[in-house]
């Protein structure tokens, strides 16, 4: 047997059996959805039964899925403007221009991201209450910021840190001023670091989930990750079929752009910013 | 005229404002600072504060409650064990973590056909939303139509009669969660694991293989210590995820069957009995278990230099 045959056969061995574990929880669910609501408890129908779109069309038509994926998307792009314009240039400036200041600043900002939201939601919820924003979707616009801006500053700093600093001293030889070196040279280079920047911002801001029941009390203004949880499990009959599609809806892309972004992704959690 | 004039030389006064290093960073850091000093370092302190007061839901401030907080609950059994709890769940699930990414991230380091699928399936229960997927394991572990228990019952592990109670009784329950937690945690550890292997350069495999080190005695001396500062910080990480998490237990056990955690606990005594001073020190528990981490992660990130 060949040495490259038998790597190969090594790496299924063991990729393909636990890649099966990991993943059958979304083959079931999938599985699942397209059950009819008086089969999935019959022994008898678990793997033959007939396939059916109900709770796909029961999710659209008799729940509030798509307000929550509305609210979620609003949500995530407004978050996602405010984590750009403040993350952004204080992600270059602590890369390039606070030396070792910005260096120490940075790691002090990188540590606020390990603050969980589990730890601040009792004061929050407070000060939410006191600024008249309980059951907003404003409540979650203003506090989901303080986890989104640390993470992606940290991100940031390691992405300017790896863009060579003698672009920009040729375009202030050639007469530029910082600032127009920063908008003209810089930031057209750094769409890749900012595209990463919107994705997993997005991505925090679906996955959030106590700030959003805590700070949320109606159905109509619920995000999904809360929604779904809290509104589609309380009913007095499990819609089991509809609760699945609706954990899929999201999921799927979500796992696609992380695969696609992986890379930085894993450079920004490893310190590319230690440097 | 004048005005014109006055314009330009503000202008120029702006222009060589913005080129002094120092100007030009503190004006573009302090924006973001000022904001998580705001969201972040406020409620931080307002938590410490509230956790030394009766305060209940509804208002910010409350009696001076002096250390009657922290004592009660070091005296409430509840509370002890979800303290317990929020141990066992972090340290098993992370044991389990490190075992299986670190397994499935030597084999996945490899080159074979279909890579990318794999790893797109791999990712999947970490990208997908947490409170999202835990509600599918309530259905995964319903007492009923469980289809893990399908697999034990057909597999002959257990019978119709003695097959498990998945979130009903105390143990099952137990190892529910930490399933869930496990389950989540092994892709996010197996992606990291991963860029730490691939970060070795070829020429450490060339001269160990030329000073006749090969199989486990290269593993045990020269890849392993290479990679140990990057695992380490993944698995920081899964702690952090895993101890101050609330979806999971909130969502599948709702801490019945003696599962409650810190997270938990805070969230039933702040907001669902509305004693916002209580749950207040409840969640600084998390706070000496935030410092090690972040002790640990200065410590080793500096060491995980990953490209």
């Amino acid at each position: 047997m060949s040495r490259h045959l038998r790597s190969s056969l090594f790496s299924y061995g063991i990729v393909v059996p636990l890649t099966i574990v990991l993943a059958f929880p979304f083959f079931w669910m999938a599985v699942t959805s397209f059950k009819r609501q008086d089969q999935i408890f019959d022994p008898k129908r678990t793997w033959s039964f007939d396939p059916t779109f109900d709770g796909w069309k029961f999710l659209f038509q008799q729940t509030k899925y798509l307000t929550w994926i509305g609210n979620t998307a609003l949500v995530g792009g407004i978050v996602v403007a405010i984590t750009l314009v403040l993350a952004v240039p204080a992600g270059y400036a602590l890369a390039r221009l606070a030396g070792r200041v910005g260096q120490s600043m940075g790691v002090a900002i990188f540590l606020t991201y390990l603050v969980p939201p589990t730890l601040l939601f009792l004061p929050l919820s407070r000060v939410i209450t006191k600024l008249g924003l309980q059951d907003s979707l404003w409540s979650l616009v203003v506090v989901y910021p303080s986890f989104t801006v640390p993470f992606s500053i940290w991100l940031l700093m390691g992405f300017f840190k790896s863009i060579p600093v003698e672009l920009e001293d040729a375009a202030r030889i050639d007469g530029c001023s910082r600032l127009q070196a920063l908008l003209r040279v810089v930031f057209p280079i750094s769409l890749p670091g900012v595209l990463t920047v919107v994705i997993f911002t997005f991505s925090l801001v679906v996955n959030e989930y106590i700030y959003a029941i805590t700070f949320i009390s109606s159905s109509a203004h619920r995000t999904v990750s809360a929604g779904v949880p809290t509104d589609l499990i309380r009913g007095d009959l499990f819609n089991w079929p509809s609760i699945m599609a609706a954990i899929l809806i999201p999921s799927i892309p979500l796992a696609l752009v992380y695969n696609a972004f992986l890379n930085r992704f894993i450079a920004g959690f490893t310190g590319g910013a230690f440097r | 005229m004048a005005t014109v004039a006055a314009g330009a030389a503000r202008g120029r006064r702006l222009r060589y404002v913005t080129e002094r290093r120092g100007f030009l960073a503190s004006f573009l850091i302090s924006p973001a600072v000022l904001f998580i000093g705001l969201l972040v370092g406020g409620p931080l302190v307002l938590a410490i504060y509230l956790s030394f007061t009766h305060a209940t839901a509804g208002s910010l401030s409350g009696k001076s409650a002096g250390f009657s907080n922290f004592t009660n609950l070091i005296h409430n059994t509840l509370f002890r064990q979800a303290v317990w709890n929020t141990f066992i769940f972090t340290v098993i699930s992370q044991l389990v973590v490190l075992l299986v990414a670190g397994v499935l991230a030597h084999a996945l380091v490899r080159s074979f056909r279909g890579r990318w699928g794999f790893r797109f399936l791999v990712l999947l229960p970490w990208a997908a939303p947490v409170a999202l997927t835990t509600t599918g394991f309530l259905w995964f572990f319903d007492p009923l139509a469980s289809i893990f228990n399908w697999f034990l019952i057909h597999l002959g592990i257990v019978s119709e009669a003695t097959k498990p109670n998945w979130i009903g009784t105390h143990t099952d329950a137990m190892a529910s969660i930490i399933t869930v937690h496990a389950w989540r945690i092994i892709p996010f550890a197996t992606v990291i694991f991963l860029a730490g292997i691939s970060s070795i350069p070829a020429e450490v495999d060339d001269a160990a293989a030329i000073d006749g080190a090969t199989g486990l005695r290269k593993f045990w001396y020269v890849s392993l210590p290479l990679q140990l500062p990057i695992a380490i910080v993944a698995v920081l990480f899964g702690i952090v995820f895993t101890a101050t998490d609330m979806a999971v237990v909130y969502i599948l056990t709702n801490g019945n069957a003696g599962t409650d955690v810190l997270t938990t606990f805070a969230f039933k005594t702040g907001i669902e009995s509305g004693s916002t001073g209580e749950g207040a020190a409840v969640t600084l528990f998390m706070l000496p278990v935030l410092a090690v981490v972040a002790i640990g992660m200065l410590f080793f990130a500096k060491r995980a230099e990953v490209t």
